[in-house]
């Protein structure tokens, strides 16, 4: 019988070994490539599953392990833990099934798909910490291993891409480490605790607790691409599909709302911020990215791009149902944490055949896309319009509760907010889903490759339907047992008295 | 059998086994290779004995020839000695491994005797417990690496060597006059008496003056570093690599030693002050001037000026901070050895590589040795101080000094320092990828020489990893009691 503590370790373990011998084989091992990773792929699931009807019934799942007198490296499957694991261990093996199909006989793989596995080693990391100083690590190896996937190309653009993605994130991991070791000096612990560790902390320090979450925020809004700290987004679309797909909707960018949601619950306590006045700058914050964000998207015409734009704002809206302060606040936002994913995946992987199938990349060149690639474009659309918020779709469901909660806590301004980003959403996608339908298509593709009777790949179609599928579901049966939304419903309870 | 085994002298076999080597690879040159490698697993075994015996029986005190202190010679090692031997034999290792697909074999005939005498000095010196035994080690260690650094027999190597010459000459100097005030003031060269023994008098301060000065000049800390950059950059890759690993921690050993056992105690906290002012700008000065460099090897020589500086700002934030500052010394010690050797042995695989090391025409250096490549990276981040890596610990701990004291000029040192040892390793590494604008064809590197350079990288990521069985070792003896007894 396997120690149940080691299960956590086990998961990790689990896309990290095969990460480490794919990168020891040889370009054209194909098969063996794929194995490895769908071998990783699915223990790391079954691991996750296990572990979810583990904690269902009871059980708990911590590794724990020294790492300096005082501080131990603990991976621990709490509710919030396997709601962030699930989501990227889910999405990670349809994005390794897209982007096998995606790299088809371009250069390189093996070094892309060691990387790529390394990115869901760190991001479960981050999902499963049980402490500031296990989040900090994993999160900074995350930081480290997206990086060659955003170089990838090997050309200048991403080269400079590259660049400024690691000057965001390390200036804002320097900012993290800075707000964590102060922290560790002020409470002897490091420990996530529902409703916050920071109560013993004496009045006097109330200033450099303050500075501490100023800090903190601000390491993580660079990677959720809070504004003014997006810049990096939109640069780093120049990384291959797949990657685009994987940093929006699961890594990177996740990992950095993920990380807010962990210090406004678990560090500071939900109410304790509020108490402190923290949290209102957060929201105000946050607004003005969800706005400025779908601004910015309207003027883009490169699709990636306006997607990446659509990022920035969307990721927002986990960071305001956080700031609102309130039980369903935090429902509509931690649930958006996955309803966003499984749309923004979508969107990313739809794009990504357009690319691939038609030379597709500008908004402009997308007139009657939709007769050439009917089942793409229905994807597409679900994706859009549950960004837009159209019901049933999960989008929805998030701004739902967002709205309820800004209600129930008073700040009824968060209502314009969300109708104001609505609208700039119906703007910004409505466009494209006219010219793809009903607008006539040209002649000639830019850049066409021909499938048979297929209008793409097996392997490029089947996961953006799936997901764009998993957005109906999670909007339509949203009060159905585990749902996600019945999952954030059981971690909002533990978050408040 | 294992009880017969502990109580061999594995310590003087660290010394003797080096010494032997070096005089059986001068005089059956031809062999130098395998004389080395069978030589340099010896000095591992035996370091893996004296670990263990030292673990369970406590700190190792051997007298020589049955004379005790003052008269006779002691062998000592207590858990601050045996991390530094481990590092000596690891690093030892690694470069040796390197060295025997590097050299011609011309060049091979002079490197492995004058390597061996290196390693043999650097065990005498962290083995020894008197100052004057100090000395004959340093002296020695300085005279064999002036001469490796001028085995590249270029006119810049005979320059960088020259240089380093009379800076190292100079040092020991200096060094040997404070030996010889402190012997007339205190009466006697061993450092447990001499800590018994000493005063604040103004022959004790003068003394320090002198032979702190001496290893400061020889540790290269800012402004003193004026010798390194072009001996680390015109030697040979293996020899810059021992240069910035071991021998510019000798000195420093030696400086800390001193320090806690005999000046520290009696200090007022000038000094400390001074070294953590210095150091700081070590920081600053090393980063900002490696960043500006256009030739690889010179980033990698002037990243050791700025990683020098921060075991010195270990001294200001020990002063009332106590032994978290000590333990962060022993891991950026440590971990720049492992780091900074694999990095300089990446330097010579992509000077063999491309024939050149200008950053901006790497030409798919990621593409074409993705193990070289690896290592750097993995190099980089230790170096950097990212988690996790024994760079890491080391940083945090000093961060952690820095924040309980609330010294923020130090905090915002400490992260300066790292984003801007950032910005330069990036530099580089973002070069990998690229191609050139003048593209070249791969040249085969032998696979020794790129794995070496990689298991020295990941020993130094391993050592964060493992860091709280390297702090049980490096409690054993409590080296840093004494300044802890201060508080």
């Amino acid at each position: 019988m396997i120690s149940d503590n080691l299960i956590p370790l086990f998961m990790i373990m689990s896309s990290f070994l095969p990460a480490l011998m794919i990168f020891g084989l040889a370009e054209e091992r194909k098969n063996l490539r794929r194995s490895l990773n769908l071998i990783g792929v699915v223990s790391t699931l079954a691991f996750v599953v296990y572990m979810f009807s583990g904690v269902y019934q009871g059980h708990h799942y911590e590794t724990r392990f020294p790492l300096l007198p005082n501080i131990d490296l603990v991976l621990l499957a709490g509710p919030i833990a396997l709601f962030f694991g699930a989501l990227s261990s889910v999405l990670w093996f349809l994005t390794t099934v897209y982007a096998i199909g995606y790299l088809e006989g371009s250069p390189h793989r093996s070094r892309f798909f060691g990387f790529f596995s390394l990115c869901i080693t760190a991001t479960l990391g981050v999902a499963f910490s049980g402490n500031l100083i296990t989040f900090l690590i994993f999160y900074e190896m995350l930081t480290l291993v997206a990086y060659p996937l955003i170089v990838h190309r090997g050309t200048e653009e991403s080269r400079l891409a590259g660049q400024s993605y690691l000057m965001y994130t390390i200036f804002g991991g320097a900012l993290l480490l800075l707000g964590t070791v102060w922290l560790y000096t002020l409470t002897g612990t490091l420990e996530f605790t529902p409703r916050g560790f920071i109560e013993n902390v004496d009045e006097e320090h109330y200033f450099a607790l303050v500075s501490i979450f100023i800090l903190l925020i601000t390491g993580f809004g660079v990677k959720a691409a809070l504004v003014p700290l997006h810049g990096w987004l939109p640069l780093a679309m120049v990384a291959p599909a797949p990657v685009s797909a994987l940093l929006h909707a699961v890594a990177v960018v996740k990992a950095g709302a993920f990380g807010i949601i962990l210090v406004v619950y678990e560090v500071f306590g939900v109410e304790k911020a509020a108490d402190m006045g923290l949290t209102q700058p957060l929201a105000v914050l946050a607004a003005i990215t969800i706005i400025y964000g779908s601004v910015m998207a309207l003027y883009q015409d490169d699709l990636k791009r306006r997607l990446a734009y659509s990022t920035v704002s969307q990721v927002s809206y986990i960071i305001l149902g956080v700031a609102i302060v309130g039980p369903i606040a935090t429902i509509g936002g931690v649930v958006h944490l996955v309803h966003q994913g499984v749309m923004k995946i979508t969107l990313f992987f739809t794009a990504g055949n357009f690319a691939e199938t038609l030379g597709i990349h500008k908004v402009s060149e997308m007139n009657g896309v939709g007769r050439r690639m009917p089942l793409t474009m229905t994807a597409f659309t679900i994706g859009a319009l549950g960004m837009i918020g159209v019901p049933p779709i999960a989008g929805f469901i998030s701004k739902w509760y967002l709205g309820l909660g800004a209600l129930q806590a008073d700040q009824e301004w968060v209502i314009l907010i969300l109708i104001g980003s609505s609208l700039l959403n119906a703007g910004y996608f409505l466009p494209i889903l006219y010219r793809a339908w009903f607008l006539p298509s040209p002649e000639k593709w830019p850049h066409e490759h021909n499938f048979g009777s297929r209008e793409t790949s097996l392997m490029l179609l089947i996961p953006p339907l799936i997901t764009a599928l998993l957005a109906l579901i999670f909007g339509l049966l949203a009060s159905s047992p585990y749902s996600p939304l019945e999952w954030v419903k059981l971690i909002a309870s533990r978050e408040f008295y | 059998m294992m009880q017969f085994i502990m109580t061999l002298p594995w310590a003087i076999m660290l010394i003797l086994f080096p010494l032997t080597g070096a005089i059986i690879s001068f005089l059956w040159s031809k062999q130098g290779n395998k004389i080395g490698l069978v030589t340099i697993t010896f000095v591992l075994i035996s370091v893996i004995f004296l670990a263990w015996s030292i673990i369970e029986q406590d700190v190792y005190l051997h007298t020589i020839g049955g004379w005790d202190a003052p008269l006779g010679i002691n062998l000592y090692a207590d858990g601050l000695s045996l991390v530094m031997l481990i590092m000596t034999a690891l690093v030892g290792l690694g470069i040796s491994i390197y060295a025997i697909s590097y050299f011609s074999a011309d060049q091979s005939k002079r490197f492995w005797p004058l390597w061996l005498l290196i390693i043999a000095g650097l065990n005498a010196l962290f083995l020894s417990s008197d100052i004057f035994n100090y000395y004959v080690a340093l002296e020695l260690i300085g005279l064999a690496a002036v001469s490796l650094t001028a085995l590249g027999n270029t006119r810049k190597a005979f320059l960088g060597a020259m240089r380093y010459l009379l800076a190292t000459l100079l040092g020991s100097l200096l060094y040997l006059f404070g030996v010889g005030l402190l012997y007339h003031g205190f009466g006697s060269l061993d450092i447990a008496t001499l800590s018994r023994n000493v005063q604040s008098t103004p022959v004790l301060w003068v003394s320090f003056a002198l032979m702190g000065g001496g290893l400061l000049l020889k540790t290269a800390l800012f402004p003193l570093h004026f010798w390194l950059p072009p001996a680390h950059s015109s030697a040979p890759a293996p020899v810059s690599a021992l240069l910035s690993a071991l021998i510019i921690k000798s000195s420093f050993y030696i400086l800390i030693r001193l320090w806690l056992s005999i000046f520290g105690p009696l200090g007022d906290g000038t000094v400390e002050s001074i070294f953590g002012l210095l150091g700081a700008g070590a920081i600053l000065w090393g980063s900002f001037q490696a960043l500006r460099q256009t030739r690889l090897k010179l980033l990698v020589a002037y990243s050791t000026v700025a990683q020098i500086g921060y075991l010195f700002l270990a001294f200001a934030l020990a002063m009332s901070g106590g032994s978290i500052a000590w333990n962060a010394v022993v891991f950026l010690a440590f971990s720049h050895a492992l780091a900074k050797s694999a990095m300089f042995l990446v330097v010579g695989n992509l000077l063999r590589f491309g024939g050149h090391d200008e950053i901006i025409h790497l030409d798919r250096v990621a593409q074409r040795l993705p193990i070289t490549t690896a290592a750097f990276a993995l190099a980089g981040i230790s170096i950097i101080g990212l988690p996790l890596s024994g760079g890491f610990i080391g940083k945090y701990f000093l961060l952690e000094s820095a924040l309980l004291q609330e010294q923020w000029g130090f905090v915002i040192i400490l992260l300066l320092g790292s984003l801007l040892s950032a910005a330069y390793i990036f530099k580089v590494i973002s070069h990998f990828f690229t191609p050139s604008s003048t593209p070249h064809d791969s040249k085969i590197i032998p696979a020794n020489m790129e794995w070496a350079a990689l298991l020295l990288a990941l020993a130094a990521i391993l050592l964060g990893l493992f860091s709280s069985s390297v702090l049980s070792i490096v409690d054993i003896g409590s080296p840093f009691e004494l300044e802890g007894e201060k508080l």
